[in-house]
């Protein structure tokens, strides 16, 4: 079985969102993490991997410093893996990228992709099922659990209050929660197989197959950023401290007041 | 000379990082404060291959270098000394050794459940009657047919009773020279919990590294088979010493570790504790106070890395490692001290993290050789 995973490298928000002078995001002003939600979706395939002897490849399109994002998956445990990175690629929105990305996973062998739900940077959710779309496979978003039986996958599909569990036919991709696992620790030995033994595969344009120049990089996105800003800050709120009844008396005042019923 | 660490090992300590402020930091007060030895922490640390660090894969290890076992020393005193006395105890003084100068038959035996964290080692030298100067040791090994027995006791030992797998150093021969003189001969011997005659005595109450289980042990016609005499007999005492070498830069990476948390504490809190209308970090006594912290740790840590890197190339690295040792435990002491002082009467509160951080600096400048044994080995050399 042969587990190909699409990975993001993405500004920390821990440490605070930084912005250029433009609005765009200042990249290199914040520290670089692999996307949670991508990172439950490496950890399942890893799981995976420990059932079943799977093989796990990590995808992920980028800057050349997202190699790093690759190496940590490595030292995780991943067999091998792929940056895809090249100056006409950049400025990609969603459509761009996973046209970029299943170019490059035509060129692998699989059973099974993974991929994040969506990364914390650009929060769309659109990548993993458009990669599904373009790849001409089935999709299964927002699993919370993965169950491999046989050729087929089994996924509990989150709901806001319930889960579907949805049984496809293998070759399919699936898009992971972060509630999926707690991913594992990077282990020391890991770490060092991953500088020492093990490498990333670079590929640019040219290594993409089935993919047309109009469809890539900044001039090959449709969407079109005009604006960006950081959200207004709300001022710190009120403290009151008082017993149940005067509580309610005291919220129900203020919603008034402020015309809110 | 390039002071730069390599991607691999930048990787490492970002894992020793987020492994220290995840599952170490939050439960470092309450290990403390309790006196209770961390198992959950030992057998999370296992799985994450924290006890094996720079052991060879074929023997259950993770095969890297000195240096990245030191960072994670390093990293997790910051948050917690007695969680990282616990890796340093356990791969320098019980692995190492046995690494060092044990047969195959015994790596495949012991340093492979240590190595994966199956297994908790230790180290038993100090008597009480012995400290710095062994030859004041009375614990004996008598070989009895296939048998060492061993008879004595040992104390101060650190992964006590946890432990599973204790190297115990024990006299094999007593000679007496041409003017009359008794000189005791030792020999290491590698002794398995559980062993009959083997128990424990009472567990210490400390000052400082609460959490770590310090016990005595006690050994009444304690057998243990002939292949588990460690190295050549006879040998005890240089074996010791080596092992000791190895051990001081643990605990100096122990000691850096203490200093980085409390100057870490020391820049949050003086950022925000305000007084005469302004931060105490906007005085400069306090700026010129950060400053010197910060140069002595720097100039430890660069010490204590140069030590780790020694042991990876040398043979013999006594004089590194003390250097390492002297100068990364003195700044560990006068750098909690001056954070407490910069924190006033919280600094002396219990809830606040540098009180703990100045109680766990102490036992650095004492344990593994005090202070001035290290001068005695540096001294040593300079005058040979």
């Amino acid at each position: 079985m042969k587990i190909v995973v699409c990975i993001k490298q993405v500004p920390d928000t821990k440490g605070g969102v930084k912005f250029n002078p433009d609005g765009t995001l200042d990249r290199a002003a914040m520290l670089a993490i692999m996307n949670p939600d991508d990172k439950a979706g490496l950890e399942a395939a890893l799981r995976i991997k420990e059932q079943t002897g799977a093989e796990v490849t990590v995808v992920t399109m980028g800057l050349p410093k997202a190699e790093e994002a690759l190496r940590e998956a490595l030292a995780m445990g991943a067999d091998k893996a792929v940056l895809v990175t090249d100056r006409v690629l950049g400025g990609a929105d969603t459509w761009a990228t996973s046209i970029t990305v299943a170019g490059a996973i035509r060129n692998m062998e699989y059973d099974l992709i993974i991929s994040g739900r969506q990364a914390i940077d650009g929060d769309t959710a659109q990548v993993g099922p458009q990669i599904a779309e373009h790849l001409g496979i089935p999709v299964i978003s927002y699993a919370e659990e993965i169950k491999v039986e046989g050729d087929s996958v089994i996924v509990k599909r989150q709901y806001e209050d319930r889960y579907h569990e949805v049984k496809a036919k293998m070759p399919c991709l699936i898009t992971a929660l972060s509630e999926l696992n707690v991913p594992r620790y990077m282990t020391p030995g890991g770490i060092f197989d991953a500088y020492d033994e093990k490498e990333v595969i670079v590929w640019g344009r040219n290594d993409l197959k089935d993919v047309d120049d109009s469809d890539i990089g900044l001039a090959g996105s449709p969407t079109k950023i005009a604006k960006a800003s950081d959200k207004v800050r709300k001022g710190a709120g009120e403290k009151v401290t008082l017993d149940a009844s005067e509580s309610v008396t005291y919220i129900m005042d203020k919603l008034k007041e402020k015309h809110v019923i | 000379m390039d002071f730069a660490l390599s991607k691999k090992h930048e990787m490492a300590r970002t894992l020793f990082k987020e492994f220290a402020e995840t599952e170490v930091k939050p439960l470092a007060q309450e290990v403390d404060e309790t006196e209770v030895f961390p198992a959950g922490t030992v057998e999370k640390m296992a799985k994450a291959g924290f006890m094996g660090i720079p052991v060879p894969k074929e023997y259950g290890g993770q095969g890297c270098d000195p240096l990245t076992y030191t960072m994670c020393v390093e990293e997790l005193s910051k948050v917690c000394g007695t969680t990282g006395v616990i890796v340093s105890a356990h791969t320098s003084l019980c692995i190492d050794p046995i690494m060092t100068y044990g047969t195959e038959e015994q790596k495949q035996k012991y340093v492979v459940p240590l190595a994966k964290g199956e297994k908790l080692g230790a180290f038993a030298l100090t008597e009480p009657g012995a400290g710095t100067d062994a030859q004041g040791a009375q614990t004996k090994a008598v070989l009895d047919g296939e048998e060492w027995v061993l008879n004595g006791s040992k104390c101060f030992i650190t992964n006590g009773k946890v432990g599973d797998i204790y190297i115990v150093i024990a006299i094999t021969d007593v000679t007496v020279d041409k003017r009359g003189r008794k000189k005791k001969s030792f020999s290491a011997f590698i002794v398995e919990k559980g062993t009959p005659g083997f128990s424990f005595g009472t567990k210490e109450k400390k000052m400082g590294i609460r959490g770590s289980a310090t016990y005595e042990l006690i050994f009444e016609d304690c057998r243990i088979p002939k292949e588990n005499l460690l190295g050549p007999q006879g040998k005890g005492f240089p074996i010791a010493m080596h092992t000791l070498d190895g051990g001081r830069i643990g605990i100096a990476a122990q000691a850096l570790g203490i200093a980085e948390g409390a100057l870490d504490r020391a820049i949050e809190y003086t950022k925000e504790r305000k007084q005469f209308g302004r931060t105490i970090a906007q005085q400069q006594n306090t700026q010129f106070k950060l400053a010197d912290m910060a140069a002595k740790i720097e100039a430890a840590q660069l010490l204590v890395y140069k030590a780790a890197m020694a042991k990876a190339t040398q043979k013999v690295y006594s004089v590194e490692a003390a250097k390492a040792k002297l100068f990364a435990a003195e700044t560990a002491m006068a750098v909690t001290t001056e954070v407490v002082q910069l924190f006033g009467g919280y600094g002396y509160i219990r809830e606040y993290d540098v009180e703990r951080m100045m109680r766990d600096a102490k036992i650095t400048e004492i344990y593994e050789g005090t202070s001035e044994v290290q001068r005695m080995v540096i001294s040593g050399a300079l005058l040979k």
